[in-house]
């Protein structure tokens, strides 16, 4: 067999890390019983792109991170991410608590906003209630199972009935140690009627260094909830990065995902949404650029239950150097999900001979009385929309810029935080130029 | 003189392999207006995208210079900073860039480093451009010519134009799709602009345009060629006897440009 299927931590390994956090002891045996499972589960089979040989087992688990007092003591590469005295904001550092600034009157209704490790210290019931339970299972694959036994960062969100936060939530994922491996877990909770918004930004520096992140999200959206999940990635070159981000929309709840994948290295990225209750919505937006050498894979899955329920997927990936990349978006409606419509659009812009990309739309329709459509295109920078942008005086360089930045706006200008908006922009420049 | 001489000569043009444009002569100085006419497939709208360099294009032969420069060696984006600006027939659709980010741009190519247009004045401007032609407010904010209707990327034509402030304008078929109504706000935006430092060529099937935009001059284009010249009373007698009249003084039988000549 090949490399990757051995495992780099045994059972005694994960036992000692368990305990050494305090966690409860279903915590534990979660842990140790889908580390048994890891070992027979096959690894996840993305469409068309070939991760046999990715590096999903070089990386070390336990990093520590320091604490900061202020964000005044952050390295300016981080504080950039962040607007002038944000009130909620959690900061990691190689997984641990490093910051965390929850606003009082948040606390006050009763908004659980902290890092997963006090979480399952503090709140078990409520994490075990939701884990790994409803939006994604431990048994899917082998990295889904690893994720689970060697989970060491991220953060829980709990947003009481009816209450509405109006200020976005964000976290800031920083692998400051080049090695260190991130299997990180976001689980937010959107409890009946409430509203949140939430930005997180995955960051690391490692061009040279092999590491691995493994993050797995879920999206609880309950009755009447909605949520907008913002998201930029950012791993550096040397990072293998499996993500999995899902949702799970009860009755008349909305989910809104707008995620920026920019990460340097190969990525395997799924999000898939599950439209489980009678007239829940979701949107999923994610834009991407691709350079170098670096393969990824997105597929954006939503996967209608309930009756009247809409699904609008969005994809858009630039593609340059020999940087290659399959999008497939996947719009499902199962039997029963009658007067639903599920709407995608997928575009590849090629910016070089070299690069790859390809655009699978995918409709799985079981349901006679539904909507449903697809677009998608694989092309160059439009001749004629670079002449008309020219033809006002507009170089062909910045008109490009233009065409490009236009093409990525969906998510671009659907973050709800200054800052991270300005640094999605300046990523999105850096890689295409 | 005033204002800026842009003229053609000797003007060939192919798309594809195919010989659309044969032989062109034009002078246009500032302070003029000219008119081109002609029916359907004679060439027009071929001139006005070869001037401004559409990809689609290519010059086999003649020259096009402005204030003696040559226009034909100029990128597309050189040719819009020398004081060239089309309005197109067909304007494209630009996603995710708003009309007012291109069009503050646009401005500050054309200005040095360190001079950029102050936001407050861009907005002013653009304000009484907007309410000048009966634009919504709104459109500023729009992406560019996105979901527009015809009239309305018309009218964000003469939008641009009334902002760059060209020195010569060719508006290709500026007329077309636009009710009376929505006719009359694009001429009053066009007239404007009538000085002595600009020039512009309108290139129109009707007459109709031309009621409301009184040219100086008036070309009549048959089979890739200018056949016929005068003033504003030829396009009168165009409006009441058609184009049958010139064929038959010139012993043209097709007048477009397919013919073999």
């Amino acid at each position: 067999m090949a490399v990757e299927t051995k495992l780099p931590y045994d059972k005694q390994y994960v036992n000692q890390f368990s305990e050494g956090r305090g966690e409860p002891d279903w915590m534990k045996n979660f842990r140790l019983e889908a580390l048994e499972q890891a070992e027979n589960l096959p690894m996840p089979k993305p469409e068309k792109t070939r991760i046999k040989n990715w590096n999903f087992t070089n990386f070390e688990h336990d990093v520590s991170g320091e604490k900061v007092n202020s964000i005044d003591e952050l390295p300016e590469d981080i504080k950039v991410f962040l607007d002038q005295d944000p009130e909620n904001v959690i900061i990691q550092r190689n997984g641990n608590a490093a910051f965390s600034s929850v606003a009082e009157s948040l606390k006050e209704k009763g908004v659980i906003f902290t890092d997963i490790r006090t979480a399952l210290t503090e709140y078990p019931e409520l994490v075990q209630k939701y884990y790994m339970n409803d939006a994604i299972k431990v048994d899917q694959n082998r990295l889904t199972a690893l994720h689970a036994a060697l989970l060491n960062g991220g953060v829980f969100i709990y947003v009481p009935k009816n209450v509405v936060i109006e200020e976005p939530l964000q976290t800031i994922f920083w692998q400051e140690d080049n090695e260190a491996g991130l299997f990180n877990h976001v689980l937010l909770v959107a409890d009946q009627g409430s509203e949140v918004t939430y930005v997180e930004n995955y960051i690391s520096q490692n061009n040279d260094k092999q590491a691995v992140s493994n993050i797995i999200s879920e999206v609880i959206a309950l009755e009447q909830s909605k949520v907008l999940y913002g998201a930029v990635d950012n791993f550096a070159q040397g990072t293998t990065t499996y993500i999995n981000r899902r949702g799970v929309a009860y009755r008349d709840a909305k989910i809104e995902w707008a995620l920026g994948q920019m990460n340097d290295g190969n990525t395997v990225s799924e999000n898939l949404t599950y439209l489980m209750g009678d007239n829940s919505y979701s949107e999923a937006k994610s834009v991407s650029v691709g350079r170098g050498k670096q393969k990824q894979d997105f597929a954006t899955n939503i996967t209608h239950y309930g009756k009247f329920t809409e699904g609008y997927i969005l994809q858009h990936g630039v593609m340059k150097d020999e940087a290659s990349s399959i999008f497939s978006g996947i719009g499902k409606i199962e039997y029963g999900g009658s007067k639903s419509n599920a709407e995608q659009e997928s575009r590849v812009l090629m910016l070089d001979h070299g690069a790859r990309g390809d655009a699978n739309p995918i409709l799985l329709i079981d349901e006679d009385d539904v909507e449903a459509g697809h677009a998608a295109s694989v092309g160059r920078v439009d001749p004629i929309q670079l002449y008309y942008l020219m033809s006002r005086g507009i170089s062909k360089t910045e008109a490009e810029r233009l065409i490009i930045h236009g093409f990525l706006a969906p998510v671009v200008n659907q973050l709800p935080i200054e800052s991270v908006k300005n640094q999605l922009t300046e990523v999105i420049e850096r890689k295409v130029y | 003189m005033a204002g800026s001489t842009l003229e053609i000569k000797d003007l060939h043009v192919e798309i594809e392999g195919k010989e659309i444009l044969k032989g062109v002569n034009l002078t246009i100085n500032g302070g003029e207006f000219h008119a081109v006419m002609g029916p359907n497939g004679t060439g027009k709208s071929t001139l006005a995208s070869s001037i401004m360099g559409h990809p689609h294009y290519e010059i086999t032969q003649g020259s096009v210079t402005l204030d003696g420069k040559d226009v034909l060696e100029m990128e597309v984006d050189e040719r819009a900073k020398a004081g060239l600006f089309l309005a197109m027939q067909y304007p494209s659709e630009i996603s995710g860039v708003t009309t007012s980010d291109f069009l503050r741009s646009a401005i500050n190519v054309k200005r040095d480093e360190g001079d950029e247009i102050p936001l407050m004045q861009f907005i002013k401007e653009m304000d009484e451009a907007l309410d000048y032609l009966e634009i919504d407010k709104n459109m500023a904010q729009r992406y560019l010519n996105e979901g527009f209707s015809g009239g309305e990327k018309k009218r964000n034509e003469i939008l641009q134009l009334l902002m760059l402030k060209p020195e010569i304008a060719i508006l290709d078929e500026i007329d077309s799709g636009l009710d009376i109504d929505a006719l009359k706000v694009v001429a009053k935006g066009i007239n404007k602009l009538r000085s002595d430092n600009f020039g512009c060529l309108m290139i129109t099937h009707y007459q109709r345009l031309l009621n409301y935009i009184t040219p100086d001059k008036v070309h009549v284009m048959m089979q890739g060629r200018v056949v016929k010249s005068g003033g504003p009373e030829l396009a009168q007698r165009l409006e009441e006897e058609g184009y049958d009249w010139i064929k038959k003084d010139l012993g043209i039988e097709n007048e477009t440009v397919e013919q073999n000549a």
